[in-house]
């Protein structure tokens, strides 16, 4: 195949380029200009963090004797992954960026583009692994390295984006024989250090970024029962957990240490509450996508005759076959490095709905929820509204986006009737 | 490998090879006073009067420098610190004074006193100038007190001299004027005697940047009225990293460099075997000079039809695709005149200039967007901009450039492999501004 190696400058999209090489393909590697630095002169803008980067990529590239391209996709990395987390944190949600990035951008833009120059696939330096069921159908599973996976922030990837994405380093078994290979293979990346946090945020304060960009003002900080507690300097500078920083001017009842439950952007309001209120049972989200065949197609369950979208939930995202599924068994996970819960989900009235079987901390909206059977990824939402494990009947909680019809208090309750 | 990118750097024949690695033998610095150093100056000086042969100067008047660039930077950072160092000179040739290198640097200090005191802050510069030259005089705008006055150009890319008398006013806060002799992008010339003279009625000192157009066409004699010529070794098939200023008689120039004083506004060795190798790069271009250039414009003539053939929706940009879409045989005339030889940019619409240039890389063809200094991360080009085109069709650019060895093959290659790229980048194009997949509905 001709393929398009995406090279960040960093040891895993290196050795991934060499294996797709190694492969027999004819590989292309690629940088991706993701970030333009301001200047006042001309912005000699390069990378997506520094050219450092870039020159790391290229020397790569060079050791392993393949072409080695510039894609400049900063304007698009802007308006779809920069301006997109200002957005969802202006409007109190918490998104994931490195996710946004990969399925809008590595997936999406870049694929395309190789595409329609005439490549086959992108490879990429991902800790993922796709493997293909007996019709060919390709399937998202986490890596070998339980340590290093990253499936969770593919967890977005559709069935097409899928059928053109190669992760050479899925079934590596560790980190550190990646950068063996990469130090026998001669780059000079070999021991170069794991990158972290938000590329586009380099000195790693996110909080202060974002106070540069969102106009903070001064609100109420309230408890569950509406009661003003306090007062904050800008409600989006919150993510729902927080503990510190809340400077309360009114003590619990109780006496004991609140937390950020919820953050109402529109009224510009703050609701605090003791730890176990952040405990969630459920979550939902109407932005879901199967990762592959969807569970009916995969067997794993079913379509509920009875409960088939009534005309009301034309607004659906989802695809006709898989609103109203039946439940079934899986897990969740919320963050890229949480620990997977056990749950339940299903489709009803247009949101993929996941029930988990014991309590989930510090869940907010605009997360990404990735769902899994077994190590395979069966799909992912993004959290519109989570539902209290204290609460007592299920209610909207937070996001402005939030569903209010079809709010079936059968869809609460456990199923369980999942095939696994 | 097809080499289309001659304007990029251009391949070092094998005779100046041969010349260049003779000369790197020599033991010696030509600043030493033995026998040995003699020797090695007695390379280089050879190589400086030819060279200055080649502009119609003296050899005094030539300074070698590290490539094109310092050469720029030299003549602009130079000439606006002499001209504001209260330093005579600077002005038109023939103003008279010493050939000394003016001033220690103390007026480029650049502390705000200093800013505040500059007589003649104005630096004139067309909006379509190399990088090397727009960074100059931006660094000299954010930190030395100049301010800039922006030159229109016409739909060709030519100088507007209009627009250059309207800037120069009395030219008395005027410290230089900089221009480029032949735009490196689209290849059209620039009207380098008018606005010399222009500049010289108000006392006003030209340098002309002419890297792109020194061996392609005669710039000799060099205008009255122009102070200072950049030109570089290896746009010729002479090394990299060797250029030179010619620096007439009068003219001075604060000296970017400090130490040793070895030229005229330079310190640093003298590089005596990169100096014997572009004389004769220098000298060949020179002597070839008509051979040359009508062998290139019969291929830019047949490529350009080739083009207007196979890819209908590209539009030909500059003098020389001007050419190709004039009707008039007298004006047809009137534009050669107006452009170097061996270039030709073109804009492909909905298409983006570095997919068409992968795509032929894939192909074993080597051509370019436009500066190869903006490689890398393609920005539409202020070039193309200035010239009126929108961003959008200014991303599109390709800029195909021939050297002596190009060959009526090579050309056909490339007709043949553009039009499966056009149409691939175009394909691109769209799914880069706007992409399909990881979207929901």
């Amino acid at each position: 195949m001709r393929v398009v190696a995406a090279m960040s400058g960093g040891v895993d999209s290196a050795v991934a380029a060499a294996r797709a090489v190694d492969a027999g393909h004819e590989v292309v590697g690629v940088h991706l200009a993701l970030s333009r630095m301001p200047g006042t002169l001309r912005t000699g803008s390069r990378g997506c963090c520094t050219i450092e980067d870039s020159l790391d990529a290229r020397r790569a590239a060079e050791k392993l004797g393949i072409p080695f391209y510039v894609w400049d996709f900063s304007e698009r990395f802007r308006a779809d992954v920069v301006d997109d987390f200002v957005t969802e944190y202006s409007s109190g949600r918490t998104p994931n960026p490195c996710m946004r990035c990969n399925e809008r951008i590595k997936f999406a833009a870049v694929l395309e583009k190789a595409l329609a120059l005439g490549f086959d696939a992108v490879v990429t330096g991902h800790y993922a692994h796709i493997v293909s069921d007996a019709a060919g159908n390709r399937e998202l599973h986490r890596a070998s390295d339980e340590a290093k996976d990253q499936s969770y922030v593919l967890g977005v990837l559709t069935t097409e984006q899928l059928a053109h994405a190669m992760f050479p380093l899925g079934t590596t078994p560790s980190k550190a024989v990646v950068r063996a290979e990469a130090a026998e293979r001669g780059f000079t990346v070999a021991q170069k250090p794991d990158s972290h946090d938000i590329c586009f945020i380099p000195d790693g304060d996110t909080r202060g970024w974002l106070a540069d960009r969102i106009e903070p003002v001064e609100g109420a900080i309230i408890d569950r029962s509406g009661a003003t507690v306090g007062s904050h300097d800008g409600a989006t500078s919150f993510t729902v957990g927080q503990r510190r920083g809340l400077n309360l001017g009114v003590p619990a009842p109780d006496g004991r240490p609140r937390f950020v439950l919820e953050v109402r952007p529109r009224t510009n309001e703050v609701v605090v509450g003791p730890r176990e209120a952040l405990a969630i049972r459920e979550l939902a989200g109407q932005r879901f996508t199967w990762a592959g065949l969807d569970p009916v197609a995969s067997g794993i369950t079913q379509v509920d005759p009875a409960r088939v979208a009534a005309p009301a939930a034309s607004s659906s995202t989802a695809p006709a076959a898989t609103d109203a599924l039946l439940a079934f068994d899986c897990h969740v996970q919320v963050r890229a490095h949480a620990d997977p819960v056990p749950a339940v989900a299903h489709v009803a009235g247009g949101e993929l709905i996941v029930s988990v079987r014991e309590p989930l901390l510090g869940v907010a909206p605009g997360q990404t929820a990735v769902i899994y059977v077994g190590t395979r990824v069966l799909g992912q939402c993004t959290i519109d509204r989570t539902v209290s494990a204290d609460e007592p009947a299920r209610a909207a909680t937070g996001a402005s986006t939030a569903p209010a019809a079809d709010s079936d208090p059968a869809s609460a309750t456990l199923v369980g009737s999942a095939a696994l | 490998m097809i080499y289309l990118d001659h304007a990029a750097t251009s391949p070092m024949p094998l005779e100046v090879r041969e010349a260049y690695v003779e000369a790197l033998q020599l033991v010696g610095n030509p600043s030493s006073i033995h026998a040995a150093g003699q020797h090695a100056r007695a390379v280089l000086d050879d190589a400086r009067v030819r060279i200055a042969a080649t502009l119609g100067i003296d050899a005094i008047e030539l300074t070698f420098t590290g490539g094109g660039t310092e050469a720029v930077n030299l003549a602009i950072k130079g000439l606006y610190w002499a001209r504001n160092a209260g330093v005579a000179g600077g002005g038109s040739a023939g103003a008279g004074s010493s050939s000394h290198a003016a001033g220690d640097g103390h007026a480029a200090s650049g502390d705000h006193a200093g800013v505040a005191a500059r007589t003649r802050p104005r630096i004139l510069v067309p909006r379509t100038e190399h990088h090397a030259a727009l960074d100059a005089v931006e660094w000299l705008e954010a930190h030395e007190g100049a301010t800039l006055t922006w030159l229109e150009v016409d739909e060709l890319g030519r100088l507007s001299l209009d627009s250059l008398r309207d800037a120069l006013g009395d030219g008395t806060d005027v410290a230089l004027l900089t221009m480029l002799h032949a735009n490196n992008e689209v290849g059209t010339l620039q009207p380098v005697a008018e606005a010399a003279a222009l500049a010289a009625a108000v006392g006003v000192p030209v340098h002309v940047d002419a890297i792109a157009a020194y061996g392609q066409v005669r710039i000799d004699p060099l205008p009255h009225g122009v102070s200072a010529v950049s030109i570089s070794a290896h746009k010729i098939g002479g090394p990299v990293g060797v250029g030179a200023l010619a620096l007439r008689r009068g003219s001075e120039v604060v000296p970017l460099l400090h130490g040793g004083g070895q030229q005229r506004g330079r310190s640093g060795t003298m590089d005596a075997a990169g100096a014997a190798a572009f004389a004769i790069a220098a000298e060949r271009a020179h002597a070839e000079l008509d051979d040359r250039a009508s062998h290139k414009r019969m291929l830019r003539e047949r490529l350009a039809e080739g083009i207007r053939r196979t890819v209908p929706s590209a539009v030909l940009r500059g003098a020389a695709g001007a050419i190709a879409v004039a009707t008039d045989p007298a004006r047809a005339a009137e534009l050669d005149a107006l452009a170097l030889p061996g270039t030709l940019h073109l804009t492909v619409p909905g298409a983006e200039g570095d997919s068409l240039l992968m795509l032929l890389d894939a192909r074993g063809i080597a051509v370019s967007t436009g500066s190869a200094c903006q490689a890398g991360v393609p920005e539409p080009s202020h070039v193309l901009l200035a010239m009126g085109l929108s961003e959008a069709d200014a991303r599109g650019a390709l800029r195909i450039t021939l050297g002596p060895s190009t060959t009526v093959d090579e050309i056909d290659a490339l007709l043949a492999a553009l039009p499966e790229a056009v149409e691939r980048a175009q394909a691109a194009g769209l799914a880069g501004q706007v992409p399909r997949l990881g979207r929901l509905p």
